[in-house]
């Protein structure tokens, strides 16, 4: 059986997290892999948690919902609390680092948890607008489900408008995906 | 006044007609019929029937007619009408098809100002389940469910369509109440209705007052010193809304 | 004006929804009435975008009641009308919708399911199994088709009109929140172009000429004075329905007539169903077998009945209390088929549960 990488983002309404599996779908579906994408899109969308559920691979995909995700990244407290019962023995958990107050809410069976300063490098090193730019790379990484220069060029299809406009853009992205991936790569 | 032939686009295989004596649905229809001729309009009319009385007209005319559910004809009329607009569309009901199951759909379809024609008959009460109040049942009327008479502390006042139609309905709309007692003003009614469709105005909407001597167990004599004597002091006759005549 | 927005075949990625908005304008739908309802209002979304580039017409109405009635009148006036819903506006719609089975008028209804009852969720569900195929106050002469992917989406939205049109029986096509509003790829294509030839409508108001003078006049009624005189109309309904059974009924099956256990699932499910199956058989499980009823109404009772006979378990998996459970149960009575289930009200499943079930019964 061909592999399903299942993934799950979770973040605030504002932080980016469904353009971001909206991207990362698109691109699998570029590459002519099978890729589904479910929003979370319960009463919750309205103030709630904003999770996105996205499954990858090279066959045609079964059930669109999971009980347990390959990669699940929370953004938020909340996001944090939230995802839990999607982490299991082989999931990967990554959460932002600058997140304060859930040392007990971490999941504990999960395979790995890697806590990442994405936050902080967006504000510090780039522009707290591609902070979901920046998880993006930082998925890609840690799955490999797309290779980085497709993830550019769906960036590309989604964005390309305003990098028409201004070329710096182009560029603050691009800097974001790689410095999300090498964040992950560091841990 | 004197209208004694049969309209030509009624279909006489169905008469007479299957409406109680001394119903007003029969001069109703015979307004309408006349009209149809007049205007030439057979080939193009299609005709939408409630249930309630109204659903026994559904052969009554040599006109495509559709015999839809109860409060529902406004709808049906109105999606045949978005389809095709070149046809002319009329919904035909009763005060309970109009005024209490079916209000959302006459008060959109006004508030849209959809281009089809409404005619609605009052007769104060639900007469083809057995003479229950109607929204249109006058204070103190003996009915099914007020057996001792409407009180209006209870059940409320008789709905004022035509009122409630012209206060949503904007430019372009034709309103009016006419009545089974007077057949020449109520084919006028009707008339400037139809037109009124015809040229594109928006919506018309005609109330007639009708009688239901079954219902009310009255003799001839008495049904039409009710529509004529009481019914009028609470539903007044004429027109409400007519275009290009102000407000 | 542009003729078409598909031609060629095109790879898209994208929501059900849209797909649905896509597969009515290449189905030459002519006009959508709808109302408002999550999770399936982008399919009005994307129509009224799509709408107005081909010459096609919206509604907006006040509510299920009203979308349902006038696109019946939409069809009376020879149009292919259509309207979408899901939920509790699936409710209402049953009035309208068993007008339209009395009066063998062929619209097309679209369901997203979303939870029940009640308000419940706007998310995901299979719980209106049994309103869409025997709701109303009738008998059931529908046609239903339960989707499982944005393919099946654009294919039997297609086919949907078709059907609609040809058997003059109310057709629905039942999807559910996660088809509504996942996106995932699809292939959507010219009908034309690949042999597939749209039914034209035909008016059953306003045909050309005077009725009662150069033709008969269209007197469509859908009450009936006597106990014989309704009996007479409903047995002919059934007759004509039942005619076409064969013809309509659709199914999917993989190893299911060979098989000891047979897991049956419908709609979404199917997807983790068959994906259970094929995991099993790849690990080497032989008596292991899958089967989808593609139509609802009618169901393939046939072919279960066949597969009940000889299989020695089956598996019903399902988003709802038993819907689907129920009618199976109707279809195979009399065989001693030993029945497991999964049922999971308004709630996804997913292969690996499927997969843990086999083993647990098998």
């Amino acid at each position: 059986m061909a592999k399903v990488v299942k993934i799950a983002l979770a973040g605030e309404g504002g932080q980016g997290v469904q353009s971001v599996a909206e991207i990362i779908a698109e691109a699998a579906n570029e590459e002519g892999k099978e890729a589904i994408y479910i929003p979370n899109f319960g009463v919750e969308q309205r103030g709630g948690v904003s999770i996105a559920f996205i499954q990858i691979s090279d066959e045609p995909i079964g059930s669109p919902k999971f009980e347990k995700g390959d990669i699940v990244v929370a953004l938020s407290d909340r996001a944090v609390r939230r995802t839990r019962q999607y982490v299991g023995e082989n999931t990967v958990f990554v959460y932002d680092s600058s997140i304060e107050g859930i040392e007990k809410d971490l999941p504990t069976n999960a395979k790995k948890i890697l806590a990442i300063p994405a936050l902080e490098v967006s504000k510090k090193e780039l522009h707290p607008r591609v902070f979901n730019v920046l998880i993006m790379g930082a998925v890609l990484e840690a799955t490999g489900v797309v290779t980085i220069e497709q993830a550019k060029k769906a960036i590309e299809k989604k964005l390309g408008y305003k990098f028409e406009k201004d070329p710096s853009l182009r560029e603050l992205n691009y800097k974001a995906i790689d410095r999300g991936a090498s964040l992950v790569r560091e841990q | 006044m004197n209208y004694p032939q049969i309209p030509k686009s009624w279909n006489i295989e169905s008469k007479p007609h299957k409406f109680c004596p001394g119903c007003g649905h029969g001069i109703a229809l015979k307004a309408l019929g006349m009209v149809i001729d007049e205007l030439g309009i057979q080939d193009k009319t299609v005709f939408g029937v409630d249930i309630g009385c109204s659903l026994l007209a559904w052969d009554f005319f040599n006109v495509d007619t559709i015999q839809t559910h109860h409060g529902r004809t406004t709808p049906v009329i109105t999606g045949i009408k978005r389809a095709n607009p070149e046809l002319i569309t009329i919904a035909y009901m009763g005060d309970g098809g109009g005024y209490a199951i079916g209000s959302q759909h006459l008060v959109n379809a006004a508030a849209r100002n959809e281009k089809i024609t409404v005619i609605l008959v009052n007769n104060t009460n639900y007469g083809m389940t057995g003479g229950q109040m109607a929204p249109t049942t006058l204070p103190g009327q003996k009915t099914e469910t007020t057996p001792y008479g409407r009180d209006v502390d209870e059940t409320g006042y008789p709905t004022l369509g035509p009122e409630m139609v012209a206060a949503i309905a904007r430019e372009g709309a034709y309103v009016a109440r006419g009545t089974v007692a007077n057949l020449r003003q109520l084919k006028g009614f009707i008339k400037k209705a139809i037109e009124n469709q015809m040229a594109g105005n928006g919506f018309s909407f005609v109330e007639v007052l009708s009688g239901c001597p079954t219902n009310w167990r009255t003799n001839a004599k008495e049904t039409w010193d009710f529509i004529e004597n009481t019914m009028t002091q609470y539903f007044k006759v004429g027109e409400l809304k007519v275009p290009g005549k102000g407000e | 004006m542009a003729n078409k927005p598909i031609t060629g075949e095109q790879r898209v990625f994208m929501t059900g929804n849209e797909v649905i908005a896509y597969a009515a304008v290449m189905a030459e739908a002519d006009i959508m009435y709808g109302y408002p309802i999550t999770p399936q209002n982008e399919i009005m979304h994307y129509w009224t975008r799509l709408a107005p580039k081909y010459g096609k017409k919206f509604l907006q109405t006040e509510d299920e009641l009203s979308a349902g009635f006038t696109t019946i009148g939409g069809v009376l006036a020879g149009r292919k009308a259509f309207t979408a819903t899901a939920g509790p506006g699936n409710t209402l719609m049953q009035e309208p919708m068993s007008m339209a089975e009395m009066m063998r008028i062929p619209t097309l209804l679209i369901v997203q399911q979303r939870g029940g009852p009640s308000t419940a969720t706007v998310i995901y569900s299979q719980q209106e199994v049994t309103m869409t195929t025997y709701g109303g106050n009738g008998e059931g002469f529908r046609i239903v088709y339960s989707t499982s992917s944005h393919q099946d989406l654009y294919d039997y939205v297609i086919k949907g009109f078709n059907t609609a049109w040809k058997y003059r029986f109310p057709t629905f096509i039942l999807g559910d929140g996660y088809q509504a509003k996942m996106r995932e790829a699809c292939v959507m294509y010219d009908p034309a172009e690949r042999g597939i030839e749209l039914v034209k409508p035909t008016p059953y108001m306003g045909a050309p000429g005077t009725p009662g003078v150069d033709r008969k006049p269209s007197h469509m009624r859908n009450t009936y004075n006597t106990e014989e005189e309704l009996y007479e109309v409903v047995m002919n309904l059934a007759k004509a329905y039942e005619a076409i059974i064969p013809e309509v009924v659709e199914f999917e099956e993989l190893n299911a007539f060979e098989a000891d256990t047979v897991i049956i699932a419908h709609g979404v499910v199917s997807r983790a169903a068959k994906g259970a199956v094929k995991e099993l058989l790849a690990e080497g499980e032989k008596k292991v077998g899958y089967f989808r009823p593609i139509t609802l109404r009618p169901l393939a009772v046939n072919e279960l009945r066949e597969i009940a006979q000889r299989a020695k378990k089956l598996i019903i998996a399902e988003s709802s209390y038993g819907q689907l459970l129920k009618q199976i149960k109707e279809a195979i009575y009399g065989t001693d088929v030993e029945i497991h289930t999964i049922l999971k009200p308004g709630v996804g499943i997913t292969q690996e549960e499927i997969v843990a079930k086999y083993h647990e019964v098998k």
